[in-house]
């Protein structure tokens, strides 16, 4: 059995902190949690959606509301300094986490598409205009898509997406044809959230430099399965979702060059974020803060913290070889099971998923017979029906891995798929 | 079993590998689109009346999408031959549920009923009860 002992790390004793994989499914999804007609191991394949939360993530929420729950940057008592250091320094362990200066260059959003909204706003819509293109994928997310194609709208900007070739790669040459000296934005996913493929940023902020435009990289594919090193990529701006890292829902980051952030207006305003406020006018807190108005999500930010001493734990170049390990015995596995067309580059060239379809069962019928064998995946456009109308079809079926996914799962999915087929044949 | 394997009872499967009506008509009364656009489902409803247009005298319709919607128009199209345009009005989701003889899990709902709100859609907006340019949309 060879796959397993690949691994590049203990798997089992990763699982160990993750209580929710020993729980069992198949009962009344009206109830949350374990109940009768629960009787099948859970086999969680959609960590692309979401991930899960180790212990020492869920003791560090427990461990602030329990200990320290205090607001921040407001009170002067031991309780809110305390939570007011603690939310500051998980500025500071998100930084080095990508590379970034220091906590100025990080802004805790809600999440990855809030960050997007955030450049949008207070960037996009002072500085775009008529005249002026902003330049995207076809392999978009919809958190990307939709925000610079309604900003485009709404300042008269030209939005263009560079084509996405058969293979599911950027068409490079089309890329260096759009991206122009009218380019102000080239906003780009670093990993596809439905191709897996792994896009080459750091030539596309080459390229965006080179004609003085900026390049944004949607990292919430990325930032969680493989080093993530922004001065590395060349990028202006970063974003990505905790959820999808081992930490909470409610917090993400955007990394943005601090003289870039610096430049652009506040696009909340409030509390918070000020310094001085008279009736007639105020001024801006120091960066980060500026871009964090009213009360932030103080939890969720040191536990985001929490979760990438976790991942740092284990060693994110470690993570990346398990991705790539369990995502290329996935794809190997489901193209020898015949009748399954999979979507994207091949499986050693590729983040950790594998979107695919089985011919003659719609992926939403696939995903509900999957979830009776207990297997979690998801079923649907994955926020990318622009690229799913380029492929020709209307959804797809997605399995997406992490850290504490085993090859033993990739079989259960793989038998399952077989199961449905023969079901529908 | 959980759900999803008695959603595909032999007599869903049938219906949507062998889907009944399936097709279009000479001189319909009315015809309706629906979509879910996250699922990709689609269907269209032809139905013609009687001379009252009070009894639903044939039904046809074509359509792309899971087995459960599918299905669950191939059935509808069945019995909604021979039935009041008022009873066709007062179908509501337990009676597709029913109808399919299933449990459908929560997140496969709006999949099972999208061909009763077609074929229902069609028919305010044949009577001038709905504006034409509606196109049925589950999700909207
Ligand atoms: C590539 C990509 N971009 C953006 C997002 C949006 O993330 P969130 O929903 O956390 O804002 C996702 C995930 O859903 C994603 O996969």
């Amino acid at each position: 059995m060879g796959v397993q002992e690949q691994y590049p790390f203990d798997v089992e004793a990763v699982r160990a902190d993750f209580p929710v994989l020993d729980r069992l499914v198949g009962g009344d999804p009206e109830t949350p949690g374990e109940g009768p007609g629960d009787d099948t191991p859970l086999v969680y394949l959609d960590n692309a959606a979401t991930s899960h939360t180790p212990d020492p993530v869920v003791d560090t929420i427990s461990d602030y509301y329990r200990g320290y729950n205090a607001n921040v940057h407001r009170g002067i008592h031991q309780l809110s300094q305390e939570a007011s250091v603690a939310y500051e320094q998980a500025h500071d362990t998100v930084a080095d986490f990508v590379g970034a200066a220091g906590r100025e260059e990080i802004v805790f959003t809600k999440n990855t598409t809030e960050a997007m909204n955030l450049v949008a706003y207070a960037w996009g819509l002072e500085e775009l205009g008529p005249g002026d293109n902003v330049v995207l994928s076809e392999m978009e997310h919809h958190a990307s898509l939709v925000t610079w194609q309604q900003i485009g709208k709404r300042t008269g900007a030209d939005v263009r997406f560079i084509d996405v070739t058969d293979e599911g790669r950027l068409d490079m040459d089309d890329a260096a044809a759009l991206i122009d000296d009218d380019t102000e934005m080239v906003s780009v996913v670093h990993v596809s959230n439905t191709l897996g493929t792994v896009n080459p940023i750091a030539e596309l902020a080459e390229l965006a430099h080179d004609h003085g435009a900026y390049i944004f990289a949607d990292g919430a594919q990325s930032v969680p399965n493989r080093p993530v090193d922004v001065k590395e990529l060349g990028v202006d701006f970063l974003a990505f979702s905790g959820h999808k890292m081992c930490g909470p829902t409610g917090i993400g980051a955007l990394y943005g060059r601090e003289e870039l952030l610096d430049a652009m207006q506040p696009y909340l305003y409030g509390g918070d974020m000020i310094r001085r406020v008279s009736f007639e006018d105020s001024t801006w807190e120091d960066l980060p803060w500026k871009f964090e108005a009213g009360t932030p999500s103080i939890a969720q930010g040191i536990a985001f913290a929490a979760a990438i001493d976790y991942l740092d734990d284990i060693g994110m170049d470690r993570v990346e070889a398990h991705e790539d390990l369990l995502a290329e015995y996935a794809y190997d596995e489901l193209e020898a099971l015949g009748g399954v067309e999979i979507y994207g580059p091949p499986g050693d060239e590729r983040g950790g998923l594998v979107a695919f379809n089985v011919e003659g069962v719609h992926a939403h019928d696939l995903s509900s017979i999957l979830n009776d064998y207990g297997v979690a995946i998801r079923a649907g456009d994955h926020c990318t029906q622009p690229l799913h109308d380029e492929m020709g079809i209307a959804a797809s079926a997605r399995a997406s891995f992490y850290i504490y996914n085993t090859v033993e799962e990739i079989d259960a999915l793989v038998d399952a798929v077989r199961e449905a087929r023969d079901l529908f044949a | 079993m959980g759900l999803g394997s008695d959603m595909y009872r032999q007599q869903i499967l049938d219906h949507y590998k062998n889907p009944r009506n399936y097709g279009e008509l000479e001189d319909p009364d009315f015809t309706h689109i629906g979509e879910n656009p996250s699922c990709g489902d689609t269907i269209r409803m032809e139905v013609a009346l009687d001379d009252a247009e009070e009894t639903i005298e044939a039904v046809r319709f074509t359509g792309d999408g899971c087995a459960i919607s599918m299905a669950s128009a191939s059935m509808l199209s069945e019995r909604l031959h021979g039935m009041a345009v008022d009873d066709l009005d007062a179908l509501d989701t337990d009676d597709i549920t029913e109808m399919l003889g299933v449990d459908i899990s929560p997140m496969r709902v709006k999949c099972a009923v999208l061909g009763r709100q077609v074929a229902q859609d069609g028919s305010k907006i044949h009577r001038g009860e709905l504006d034409p340019d509606d196109r049925t949309n589950l999700e909207a």
